[in-house]
């Protein structure tokens, strides 16, 4: 088990005129916790998982495990497990030779490794693999594989992961998805989760921490990351489509969009000058053909069926807004003419942040 | 264009068997399958990069089965972002307009154009080894498009690219391609981006054609299990009509021992309603994501998922109950086919 | 109509001139040579058919024996010390930065060399009198002459194959090594595993391709080494360094006969494509 600290951690990649690719950071992962770091492309988040791990020696700042500094530790004796993007196996061995091999390094006897590589082999249901060439299974197969080899080491406190489902079809994500939840419930290990997509990091961690350009935007939990994003990004990054950003104005006290007043969980006076606009997300966003408190004008743009949802995009003013009908069309009235905000649901930003 | 009768052999292995497909000409078609089920094959061989081992492909009269790549009017945009990297963005998307001799006025108008659509125009004249994947994406896009081309092919083009960035390109995308002359077809692994793209869909496995249509057709009416397995994401819940033996199925000639039923993970609720089934059972796993929560229900000796609306953490092992109204069961008989499915 | 690859048939005009001119090159001799090897040459218009007479006689030949087994040692030793050699350098140079193209421009300079000044550097390298290293051994107290010892004309021989073609082993192991993933090598650290580990389970087995390549071209090329050593020693001292492309041109060139000549030098092609045929299906990928 493994308290991680990171004091004061930044990177930058080449000279010091270069930009930092991790802004400097102080943070602490709790043991046993299950934590997703979230961004696009180039937002840091392998740089940070990798300087966790060990693979990178950070340009500055400490790393501690339990209190104990292993800044300067290489990553075989950090007590950590990585999983790749693409799965890594050793080829010509057979799926119990791949994950014995840990075990072999260290000098473990063949018997007491027997017994702990069919133990790791039936939580991953990889037990009727074990005689198998580990060239010759597919590619979630090959995934267990590479986790099973952080897991058969019983002093292993973390498994990070940089977006292991890359290459995993849509279905097999599902049950793969379900086996390193249950392995967390099961073996309470803190695993580290790096990824570009959201449904994944929201399903999979208690906490997620939300990146861009280095820094850290937001750590939340997935429903605060999705009720009240703190800053417009990870509004937009979060949810599917992201939250709609509708231009309003601050009068007599309250927002208001084209003239109508619209309430909203903000209670506080956002800042004079500040660029200000309400969020809100498409799955919240109601249709009515009546005005009302919160409604505000809107026009039908287009209708989109998808099946399991229903998109309706939506002229508000001069910018358009996305709603999300979980029940099919039959929900839209035929007339829609307004947009209602419920106040719960919506908030107002000033400039990039939210106002509380 | 119209496939009939294509089957696809290399080496020792049957990688096409028997399609009969015919694209709706100036909307999207959608190749939806798992990996390896024969999509990039089959757009091969539209593009007429391979030539199939049987069979013939039509475009209206003319037979195109053995006309060479070069003589025909297709673009195709990769997976991996394809572009010549000794031209800038800007000569990239006038290459096929330089190909096929354009003046350098109308090649200009139309760079210009279509760098615009895109959002390229301050990238022109980068390299694209100097541009994000998106942009090097859009480039690929872009020279696709400028070629003007009859038939576009497009081999799971966004899976490169990170989530949200995808999302952006599909909308634009769909954007693009509504109303055009271009036939479209699309490949990609993922039942929710068939969904999102609409048009038709044609689902693939193991080599062969399980179904193809408009997009909701297909989604809606799976002319089998496996159709209705294929295109479903989360992953269809399949279970014996007898664990729900107190709901009135639709009569067919099947006796009810031998129905298996198909439930859409969306379709089931916590709140009960009248008239509808209820599904009890442990709870495996919640997951919640954003506004909704995944539940894993173990019921009997069966695993379900379901896709509800709000967040509810529920604790491991705590029994649930899932109901699911009865007019949104799908039935399929034991060979897969389907029996009954709910009315649209 | 069934067939797998679209059929393009101008391609054919484009490789009609390259298939001319090899039928010319090549082919025409192949069936020339055949056509002698049945034959005995008195003369330059006459010709008596023999049949396999020649082929008989050129296996039960001892010389021929001898230089066959000589050559088959000569081959093995060559091929058990560069392939270990070129690999164990290609370990040692660095990934990138101007150490790596350094090394990598050292390397290939054995290469560029004309084979014939290989053998001439080596001849006077190896001299006792005013070569470096033959005058650097005999310092040391060692009795050492080329042209005198077999075992030393070996040895000579040897070390100059392997100066002169290890580099292109080396070469093709690091360009092997550079196309792995670096993902392999971090969980191999994770992993805990020493180097020889990594070497062996990691590194080797994705070198496979390669390695396959280095040794069929190294198979073939010394197999069929003429120059090198007949500069270096001319074979000598007496045959002990006579290999089989030496005596093959002695026989048809110094002595003129070209029957049995060409008997034996389809003899030897034969030999050559069996040998890399079995070696190829050996180091095939079994995928």
């Amino acid at each position: 088990m493994a308290r991680i600290d990171l004091e004061d951690v930044g990177h930058r990649y080449g000279s010091a005129d270069d930009a930092w690719a991790l802004r400097p950071l102080t943070m602490t992962w709790n043991d046993g916790g299950a934590y997703a770091l979230l961004g696009p492309s180039g937002c840091g988040k392998t740089t940070l998982l990798n300087i966790i791990s060990g693979l990178i020696a950070p340009t500055r700042g400490k790393v501690l495990f339990d209190g104990r500094d292993v800044t300067a530790l290489p990553p075989e004796a950090r007590n950590i497990a990585q999983v790749f993007q693409f799965p890594v196996v050793y080829d010509t061995m057979t799926v119990f030779d791949n994950l014995a091999f840990p075990l072999r390094n260290r000098g473990w006897s063949t018997a007491k490794l027997r017994q702990r590589v069919e133990e790791v082999a039936d939580i991953l249901e990889l037990r009727a693999d074990l005689g198998r060439r580990a060239r010759a299974l597919s590619a979630d197969q090959k995934q267990k594989i590479s986790l099973g080899r952080g897991l058969v080491r019983p002093d292993v406190a973390a498994v990070l992961f940089d977006e292991p489902l890359t290459v995993i079809d849509p279905h097999l994500k599902w049950l793969l998805r379900r086996k390193l939840k249950q392995i967390h419930q099961q073996l309470k290990l803190s695993l580290l989760y790096v990824t570009h997509d959201q449904t994944e990091a929201l399903t999979f961690a208690d906490q997620v921490v939300v990146m861009s350009q280095g820094e850290i935007v937001q750590i939340g939990t997935p429903e605060q990351l999705f009720e009240t994003p703190a800053h417009r990004f990870v509004g937009h990054f979060i949810g599917s489509p992201g939250m709609n950003f509708l231009p309003c104005e601050w009068r007599e006290g309250a927002a208001t969009i084209a003239g109508v007043r619209v309430e909203t969980s903000s209670r506080q006076t956002p800042p004079p000058g500040a660029a200000l606009s309400i969020g809100v997300r498409p799955e919240y966003l109601e249709l009515s053909s009546t005005p009302g408190p919160n409604a505000v004008p809107a026009r039908v743009a287009a209708i989109r069926d998808q099946g399991i949802q229903t998109m309706v995009q939506l002229e508000v003013g001069t910018s358009l807004a996305w709603a999300k009908l979980r029940d099919g069309a039959a929900a839209l009235p035929s007339a829609a003419a307004f947009a209602r905000l419920p106040p719960a649901r919506c908030a107002v930003y000033a400039d990039e942040r939210r106002v509380p | 264009m119209r496939l009939s009768g294509i089957s696809y052999r290399a080496g020792s292995e049957l990688w096409l068997r028997d399609i009969d497909l015919s694209l709706a000409s100036g909307g999207i078609n959608v190749l939806l399958g798992a990996t390896l089920a024969g999509k990039t094959t089959l757009l091969r061989i539209m593009a007429g990069l391979d030539r199939p081992t049987t069979g013939r492909l039509l475009d209206g009269e003319r037979d195109l089965t053995g006309v060479p790549v070069r003589r025909r009017n297709v673009a195709m945009v990769y997976q991996q972002f394809i572009n010549y990297p000794s031209l800038t963005v800007y000569e990239n998307i006038a290459s096929p307009l330089r190909v096929a001799r354009k003046s350098a006025g109308e090649i200009k108008v139309r760079v210009t154009q279509l760098a615009e659509t895109l959002r390229l125009t301050q990238f022109l004249s980068r390299y694209p080894a100097e541009l994000s994947g998106g942009q090097q994406q859009r480039t690929a896009l872009a020279r696709a498009l400028a070629k003007d081309a009859e038939l576009l092919l497009l081999d799971e083009p966004l899976i490169n690219l990170d989530y949200k960035l995808r999302e952006e390109l599909r909308a634009e995308l769909t954007q693009l391609f509504a109303g055009g002359r271009t036939t479209v077809v699309y490949a990609t692994t993922e039942p929710l981006e068939a969904l999102q793209l609409g048009g038709h869909t044609t689902l693939l496995a193991a080599g062969r054609v399980l179904q193809s249509g408009p997009t909701l057709a297909v989604f809606r009416r799976p002319a089998s299990l496996e159709a209705a397995r294929a295109f479903s994401d989360p992953p269809l819940n399949v279970l014996p009509a007898r664990v729900l033996d107190s709901v009135q199925l639709p009569t067919t000639h099947t006796p009810a021992s031998e129905i298996v039923l198909g439930i859409r993970a969306h379709e089931f609720s916590l709140a009960a309603a009248p008239g509808q089934a209820a599904l009890s059972g442990r709870v495996e796993l919640a997951e919640i994501s954003g506004s909704e929560t995944f539940i894993h229900l173990a019921c009997d000796d069966v695993r379900l998922v379901a896709q509800v609306p709000g967040v509810h953490d529920l604790p491991l092992n705590q029994p649930c109950t899932l109901y699911i109204r009865p007019a949104s069961l799908y039935g399929f008989d034991k060979s897969g086919r389907l029996l009954f499915a709910p009315e649209s | 109509m069934s067939s797998a690859r679209p059929v393009n048939q101008r391609a054919w005009w484009f490789v009609l001139p390259v298939l001319i001119s090899v039928a010319f090159s090549a082919l025409v001799p192949l069936m020339t040579i055949v056509n002698y090897s049945v034959q005995d040459i008195l003369g330059p218009d006459q010709a008596v058919f023999v049949g396999m007479e020649w082929y008989r006689e050129i296996l039960r030949d001892p010389d021929l024996h001898g230089a066959l087994l000589r050559q088959l040692i000569f081959t093995t030793a060559v091929l058990a010390i560069e392939i270990p050699l070129g690999i164990v350098l290609a370990l040692g140079i660095p990934e990138r930065g101007w150490r790596a193209s350094l090394a990598l421009v050292l390397l290939a300079m054995p290469l560029l060399i004309p084979w014939n000044v290989v053998g001439t550097i080596w001849q006077i390298f190896a001299r006792g009198d005013i070569g470096l290293l033959g005058y650097v051994l005999t310092q040391f107290g060692i009795d050492y002459n080329y042209s005198q010892h077999p075992t030393d004309a070996w040895v000579t021989v040897l070390v100059m194959d392997v100066w002169h073609w290890t580099p292109l082993v080396a070469l093709l192991s690091y360009a092997a090594l550079r196309a792995i993933p670096e993902p392999f090598y971090q969980a191999a650290r994770i992993d805990g595993a020493s180097r020889w580990a990594v070497f062996r389970h990691i590194e080797l087995p994705k070198m496979r391709g390669v390695l396959t390549i280095a040794l069929l071209l190294r198979l073939m090329d010394s197999f069929m080494i003429y120059t090198e050593p007949f500069v270096l020693t001319g074979g000598g001292p007496g045959t002990a360094t006579t290999f089989l492309s030496q005596y093959l041109t002695q026989k048809a060139v110094g002595q003129f006969d070209l029957g049995p000549a060409a008997a034996f030098s389809l003899v030897y092609f034969l030999i050559i494509l069996l040998l890399c045929f079995v070696l190829y299906n050996f180091m095939k990928d079994p995928q």
